[in-house]
């Protein structure tokens, strides 16, 4: 009965805090869905790919990597690269999810950019259980993208509009992911690596097989212009 | 691809996730983050966002018809709603239905 009410009054203290990713994962979650339902795939691979992978932007990403041929190892090296921030995720998170058991391991499981930023800020209420609490944002963010990607994925068919075009939510959204980072760096020098490295790349290797000589390019000037970079973002 | 060859795809994505998620609770539990993985953490969002935005253009040819121009315009204008509004779902459905109406009906 106990663990019942903490329960009840951790979920009661969580919803709140995640109805903005509620509206936020409702629309990408469907906008992926819809995409890897026009590509010709049935719902339940969007639906076991929010379960299993649960990182919206990789996702995306994996709908044109299944598209084109299979390239094992630029595909883990594509996904470690797009999913390296999560590592600063887990550094800033080590002491947070300290001692709450088996809870722990679901918990780093759905470490998404949105479950962190949560449980990372969010004060969390007197007499609320901590490990409950997090459980819940993390738990309630991954259903409602599983449950919009799936619904997305169940709407594609049904679709009637011509999608043509409609990929280019893909990089709407990575266009204005960046445009925040842009805004909210001190310096440009690791931005403009990026795009340059990847152009220049683009350009010298064609669009197939860019990306890993691409990701080789980023890592080694990020290395090499540390100095100037940490000088420039201050403490960056 | 085989179904096997998207299963795999499928696989390593996830693989490669919870390995960024699960090797810091691993590795640096009870121990300082080496100073490298901290800037890298500063420095590579900025760089792999860019990166994935011209991975998104990779199939625009400026030297072939429409030229890049419906990107360009999308583009420009899912950048100006962002700095107007700064509202993310909004610029990022002006933008896909911008550039759905230019390659359906303009170019």
């Amino acid at each position: 009965m106990q663990t019942k009410g903490i329960k009840r009054k951790a979920l009661a203290a969580a919803f709140p805090h995640t109805i903005p990713i509620l509206t936020g994962f409702g629309f990408l979650g469907m906008a992926y869905g819809i995409q890897m339902s026009v590509n010709g795939f049935p719902f339940y691979y969007p639906m076991l790919m929010a379960m299993t992978i649960f990182g919206g932007s990789l996702e995306f990403v994996c709908v044109s990597l299944l598209m084109s041929r299979f390239a094992p190892l630029e595909t883990f090296l594509v996904a470690l690269l797009i999913q390296a921030r999560h590592l600063f995720y887990g550094v800033a998170m080590l002491d947070k999810y300290k001692h709450l058991g088996w809870k722990r391991f679901y918990l780093i499981f759905g470490l998404c950019d949105e479950s962190f930023s949560i449980n990372c800020s969010a004060e969390v209420p007197e007499g609320v259980d901590k490990g409950w609490f997090y459980f819940f944002v993390t738990l309630l963010n991954q259903s409602y993208w599983v449950c919009a990607a799936t619904v997305g994925g169940l709407l594609g068919s049904l679709i009637t509009f011509d999608t043509m075009g409609l990929d280019f939510v893909m990089t709407a959204m990575f266009v204005v992911i960046f445009l925040e980072q842009w805004l909210k760096e001190k310096q440009h020098l690791s931005s403009l690596i990026g795009v340059g490295a990847s152009v220049l790349c683009l350009v010298l290797f064609g669009p197939d097989s860019f990306l890993v000589p691409a990701m080789c390019v980023i890592l080694c000037l990020l290395t090499l212009c540390r100095k100037p970079i940490e000088k420039a973002g201050d403490a960056l | 691809m085989t179904v096997l060859q998207q299963v795999l795809t499928i696989g390593l994505c996830a693989i490669a996730t919870m390995l960024t998620r699960f090797v810091p609770f691993v590795l640096f539990s009870g121990r300082q983050t080496p100073k490298y993985i901290h800037y890298l953490g500063k420095a590579l969002p900025g760089a792999i966002f860019g990166m994935l935005v011209v991975y998104c253009l990779k199939h625009v040819d400026p030297a072939v018809y429409s030229h890049g121009l419906p990107e360009l315009l999308a583009i420009g204008l899912t950048v100006a709603l962002h700095l107007w509004k700064r509202q993310m779902l909004l610029s990022i459905a002006g933008g896909t239905v911008c550039y759905m109406l230019l390659i359906q009906l303009v170019f």
